[in-house]
């Protein structure tokens, strides 16, 4: 499944989570439920969020981040992060923590399955044309 | 007498107008942190008013605010 269909997805399936961006190691943007302008605003601040919090994890002697929830009684962010991508949600106050982190991770576990999957059938593509 | 009349309501009211003004914000500190999760399973909170969390939650005010706006 690609990124945009996965954010469909989980848009339809999660009614806390208002708004989600999925970010690429690189820092560039991959998908999100929101206009191009205000996904590359999202996704800069994510970015130096996940920056600071990676900064705390080095001064803690920590291992990798994972994830995180920035909570403020106007709604909350949440960062999932995997080996490729950081997914990047936006809720109202007070949401169900869990649930929005195992929703972002399955997001991520589905873009990654879709990446195999295109590797799988570009591989079957090479291999049937030699 | 009539003056002791009126202060002790308008000392009541001002009273309860700065508990409620207290209240709103202890309880709007209590609801702002940081709670970050590593790869071993351990996490850290970070309450509002620690220096981490003062650096760091202007960027997530940045995100709920862009996320605002393109809604």
């Amino acid at each position: 499944m690609d990124a945009t269909a996965a954010i469909a997805d989980l848009r339809e399936l999660s009614t806390q989570i208002e708004t989600v961006v999925v970010i690429a190691r690189d820092g560039s943007l991959v998908a999100s439920s929101v206009q191009d302008e205000a996904a590359d605003r999202i996704a800069a601040a994510a970015r130096d969020l996940a920056a600071g919090a990676d900064q705390v994890r080095r001064d803690l002697g920590r291992e990798a981040l994972a994830q995180l929830q920035a909570a403020t009684p106007e709604g909350s962010v949440f960062l999932v992060v995997d080996d490729h991508r950081t997914a990047v949600a936006t809720t109202g106050a007070d949401p169900t923590v869990g649930l929005v982190f195992y929703d972002l991770k399955t997001l991520l576990r589905q873009i990654a399955d879709g990446d195999g999957k295109a590797a799988d059938e570009e591989q079957e593509r090479v291999d049937g044309s030699a | 007498m009539a003056r002791r009349k009126l202060v002790i309501p308008v000392v009541i009211g001002a009273g309860s107008f700065l508990g409620t003004v207290l209240y709103r914000r202890r309880s709007v500190r209590n609801r702002t942190r940081l709670d970050i999760y590593f790869d071993d399973g351990s996490m850290v909170s970070l309450a509002a008013g620690s220096p981490d969390a003062d650096r760091l939650m202007p960027h997530a005010d940045l995100v709920l605010a862009a996320a605002r706006e393109g809604a």
